[in-house]
């Protein structure tokens, strides 16, 4: 008898069974994954997710009888009343008594559920979705550059010497001409020293040639020479921004409903986990406003109530504030996403204007725009009155690509307006 | 006991104290189980190999239909997603075992089990399954242990070589149209030559490497030859030759396929034939099911029990296996929720120990029913000779005695699409014991259990259409929507149109019938 112990045996033997099947069955897990988001919180998107498809595309068929035609028979075990010639009423659906012969090869099942991993959900969420105007930043803009390590170079800067390597030469070419060592110039010394008080003259005579040479040598090999110098070499790698920082603007005025504010942050915590999965790094800013914008974090940001006018462009200024102080363009990849209901004051549009096209769009990636309603239909009075925030982005729209505005007034539409804003192939704004 | 001085010697001290298990322990109570299976019981077992697995690997093995090595393809994910679900959320436990029927016998145990558990599963799986796997005649008839492990090792590199250079898409369709025929990919009653997977294995290398080194390009450039200028009688002579020839009507669907499809190319044959003969391995599985579990089962509780009698266990674990044990032939009534069909663990020990008492304590009706067993003493020889020589249904039909009948209080239904209500054929009383055992025997036959499909023609004058019969049997027609994907299934792999006729067998009047287009 042999025992062998296979737990140490690679784990996920059946990880690319499942990555086939996943490929398979990718439509219905798909849909099933965006109707989980509908149902869920957007707070949760950056979890697994059990998905229940139907077993359509994946299903294995195989020749089985139809139980509903003609006579069959079972044996079941149990009984308690019944004699021979009895009638039992038919049992209803597939469970029950009709069951007794089961599926036994589960095609019986009309859904299949399983749970997807946090990498395969998001995966699948964000599939046909990608970054807007990465092309363009990759060739207008600079790069930020590093500095990769790229070996050793005889020629640099004292600052780049490096120690190592050139003491390593040095020791080498010492010891293959053989320069006489400092403890073997003391040790003849020593001797001469030695021979003198003995009163060998000729000793000393010849010891003393003996040093002479050597000193000599000693001085003709230098310990350090100019061929032994080596510098660190570095290349200068242009490296793509792998940083980025969103802003988070939104209206926080007495006009913006629980609701709306829920829409908003459905759709910035989209935002937030899509860039995650692009960046190594992102830094979130939120900035609200009424009649003047601050910088607040992330719960006050969604939770605390403010009363007051509304003045978008103190959000806009206090964007660029930050963005100069803290985020210089050849670093970070900025991008912005305003939620408002649409109100402004009046005269305070065209400051937006100006703003936002003049300032804020030149240093961002992308910019969206989104407009809440309050559920009552944002597209039947969206149709016939404009907001006026969004009469005057309006105006700067057809000039900026990567700046997109959009109406939303239900949960259900979030993802689908998230989705029309990142498809690939560019915006259509 | 001849040899009770030894053992009694090893009473004072059990195999082992506490749940957890050691390597040592395992090999101590190997060795116990080993001598009472042997000695004992008289089994014939293979070598066992026991391998330790985690609760992923577990779960690994069930997707991969409980082999230890099995080619990819995406159906393995599906099972592979589905138990993992039922097993995270509680619904389903893993099994304590999983046993190959190779040579020498593979053995999963769980690192989880506790000592008692794992002492349960060598007795069950190493023992109990392992003889029924040497020994039963289906299985030594159509499954090859000695060669199984180096064939699924073949042909996993096979189709994973298919996929390197026909691309995996292609390779999908071919073994997705196979799964959905697998069931009728085995030969049921002839015989045609003892499979030798090793020799499987060489022959498709070997017919790979013929057809790359004779391969000639100009070959294809050579217009085809000159077509056949008979009359009309020897045509009709002809085809009927070659009807003969394709040795119609076949059951074997995937047999036929990979021999006589006409468009598939080699290594698509080579595929079909791969998903047949493992389709081969697992057909006496299917047939002697409630046997296997119910020889495991009672070799189990044997030597548990014996064990127990010895004191090489303790009255703890005994306790723990009698709890594992009851739950795993329970048998929920009909009209409990739990209820999904007769239990094989359940049915198959209350027989097996039942035909213990028969011979050993028989009582005037078994002498009446069993004649030639009641009372012979022989208790196990008669079960090992059960083992060897019947499947599930012969067993029932020849086994199933009114004492259990009764135990389990089996009653027959009758269900009759036609009529609004079910109908009690039999309980269990005098009228009904043999009428139950012998409905029950065929609700065990796999030949009534899966649909009689057979390939009865092949227009080879016309449109190349394989032609299928199914012979419906007290009515029962084929499931509608499965039956349409299953012939799109075989439409891909012949390469043309594919018939299938519901003809009724008593009256061979066609009911119902299906075509399907090749895809493309």
């Amino acid at each position: 008898m042999n025992i062998v112990d296979r737990r140490p045996n690679p784990k996920g033997k059946s990880l690319s069974n499942r990555q086939r099947f996943l490929a398979r069955a990718r439509a219905e897990v798909k849909s099933a994954v965006q109707e989980a988001l509908r149902k869920r919180k957007v707070a949760d998107v950056d979890h697994g997710e059990k998905v229940a498809i139907p077993t359509r595309g994946i299903a294995e068929p195989i020749f089985h009888h139809n139980r509903r035609t003609g006579r069959t028979e079972h044996v079941v075990p149990g009984n308690k009343e019944y004699v021979r010639g009895d009638e039992i009423p038919r049992p209803t659906g597939g469970e029950g008594r009709g069951g007794s012969q089961g599926s036994p090869d589960g095609s019986g099942e009309d859904a299949f559920e399983f749970t997807l991993s946090k990498e395969e959900f998001l995966d699948m969420f964000f599939e046909d979705l990608e970054l807007p105007d990465l092309v363009k930043k990759s060739l207008k803009e600079t790069f930020a550059v590093d500095l990769q390590r790229a070996g050793y170079t005889v020629t640099g800067s004292p600052a780049n010497l490096s120690v190592r390597r050139t003491m390593r030469n040095s020791m080498a070419r010492r010891i293959s001409l053989k320069r006489p060592k400092q403890w073997e110039l003391e040790a003849l010394r020593e001797a001469i020293e030695d021979a003198r008080a003995r009163g060998a003259e000729e000793e000393v005579e010849r010891l003393l040639r003996e040093l002479d040479r050597l000193e000599h040598r000693s001085k003709i090999i230098p310990y350090i020479d100019p061929l032994d110098v080596r510098y660190n070499r570095f290349e200068r790698v242009p490296r793509p921004n792998t940083e980025a920082v969103m802003f988070c603007l939104m209206d926080v005025s007495g006009s913006m409903t629980e609701a709306m504010k829920d829409l908003a942050k459905r759709f910035f915590m989209l935002l937030h986990v899509f860039l995650i999965r692009r960046y190594r790094h992102v830094d979130i800013v939120f900035i609200r406003h009424t009649s003047t914008a601050e910088e607040v974090d992330e719960e006050t940001f969604f939770y605390s109530r403010e009363t007051g006018g509304t003045v978008v462009s103190t959000a806009l200024e206090k964007m660029l504030e930050i963005a100069r102080a803290r985020y210089p363009t050849d670093r970070w990849n900025i991008y912005a996403a305003q939620a408002s209901d649409g109100d402004n004051y009046g005269a305070d549009s065209g400051r937006c204007v100006t703003l936002l096209g003049g300032e804020v769009l030149p240093l961002c990636q992308y910019f969206a725009y989104v407009e809440v309603g309050d559920g009552m239909g944002g597209s039947l009075t969206g149709l016939s009155r404009d907001s006026d925030l969004w009469r005057a982005y309006s105006e700067v729209a057809p000039a900026h690509p990567h700046f997109v505005m959009r109406r939303v007034s239900d949960p259900s539409q979030i993802f689908s307006v998230f989705h029309e804003l990142f498809a690939k192939g560019g915006v259509r704004a | 006991m001849p040899d009770s001085a030894t053992l009694r010697l090893d009473a004072a001290t059990p195999l082992f104290n506490g749940p957890n298990w050691d390597y040592a322990g395992l090999r101590r109570v190997h060795d116990a189980v080993e001598r009472i299976a042997l000695e004992e019981l008289g089994l014939d077992v293979y070598p066992v190999q026991i391998e330790v697995i985690t609760s992923e690997q577990m779960l690994d093995a069930y997707a991969s239909v409980g082999l230890p090595l099995m080619y990819r393809h995406w159906s393995f994910g599906k099972r592979f997603a589905y138990h993992e679900t039922l097993y995270r959320k509680g619904l389903q436990g893993l099994a304590y075992e999983i046993v190959i029927n190779s040579n020498p016998c593979i053995c999963y145990i769980m690192e989880e089990n506790s000592m008692t558990m794992q002492t349960l599963v060598i007795a069950h799986a190493a023992f109990g399954h392992n003889h029924f796997f040497k020994n039963n005649y289906l299985f030594r008839q159509w499954t090859d242990a000695h060669g199984i492990l180096d064939y699924l090792s073949f042909a996993r590199d096979y189709v994973q070589k298919c996929e390197e250079r026909h691309g995996t898409e292609a390779v999908e369709r071919v073994l997705d149209a196979a799964h959905a025929l697998k069931d009728h990919g085995v030969n049921r009653y002839a015989h045609r030559t003892k499979p030798n997977l090793a020799e499987e294995r060489r022959r498709a290398e070997e017919w790979r490497a013929h057809a790359e080194a004779t391969y000639n390009d100009l070959w294809r450039t050579v217009p085809g030859a000159g077509k056949d200028k008979e009359d009309q009688d020897t045509a009709e002579a002809r085809l009927q030759e070659i009807k003969r020839e394709l040795g119609l009507p076949e059951e074997n669907l995937l047999y036929l396929i990979e021999k006589r499809a006409p468009r598939l190319e080699d290594w698509q044959r080579e595929l079909v034939r791969i998903v047949r003969l493992i389709s081969q391995y697992f057909y006496p599985q299917k047939q002697t099911q409630m046997m296997n579990e119910g020889c495991a089962t009672f070799v189990h509780y044997e030597i548990m029990r014996r064990l127990h009698d010895k004191g090489l266990i303790t009255e703890g674990s005994m306790l723990e296996f009698l709890h594992s044990h009851s739950s795993v032939v329970f048998q929920p009534e009909f009209d409990d929720p739990r209820f999904s069909g007769l239990n094989p663990y359940a049915l198959g020990f209350a027989m097996m120990s039942d035909i213990r008492r028969i011979c050993e304590e028989p009582t005037d009706e078994d002498r009446e029913w069993f004649p030639d067993i009641a009372g012979s003493g022989d208790g196990y020889g008669v079960l090992r000779h059960a083992w060897a020589n019947y499947r599930d249904e012969s067993f029932v039909l020849q086994y199933l005695s009114p004492e259990i009948i009764r135990r389990f209080r089996l009653f027959h239904v009758s269900d009759d699409s036609t009529k609004p209500a079910l109908r009690v054929e039999a309980i269990h009383d005098d009228f009904g014991y043999r009428k139950i055992r012998s409905a029950l025997s065929r609700q065990y036959d796999l030949s009534r259990r899966e649909p009689d499909i057979q390939v009865v023609d092949v227009d080879l004058r016309g449109d190349r259409c394989l032609i299928l019969a199914h012979y419906v049997h007290d009515g029962v027609l084929l499931e509608e929507k499965s039956c349409r994907a299953v012939i799109r299934h075989a439409a891909t792999l012949w390469g043309y149109s594919v018939k299938l006729l519901e003809i009724d067998a008593a009256t061979d009047k066609t009911l119902k019938t299906y075509e399907v287009a090749p895809p493309g």
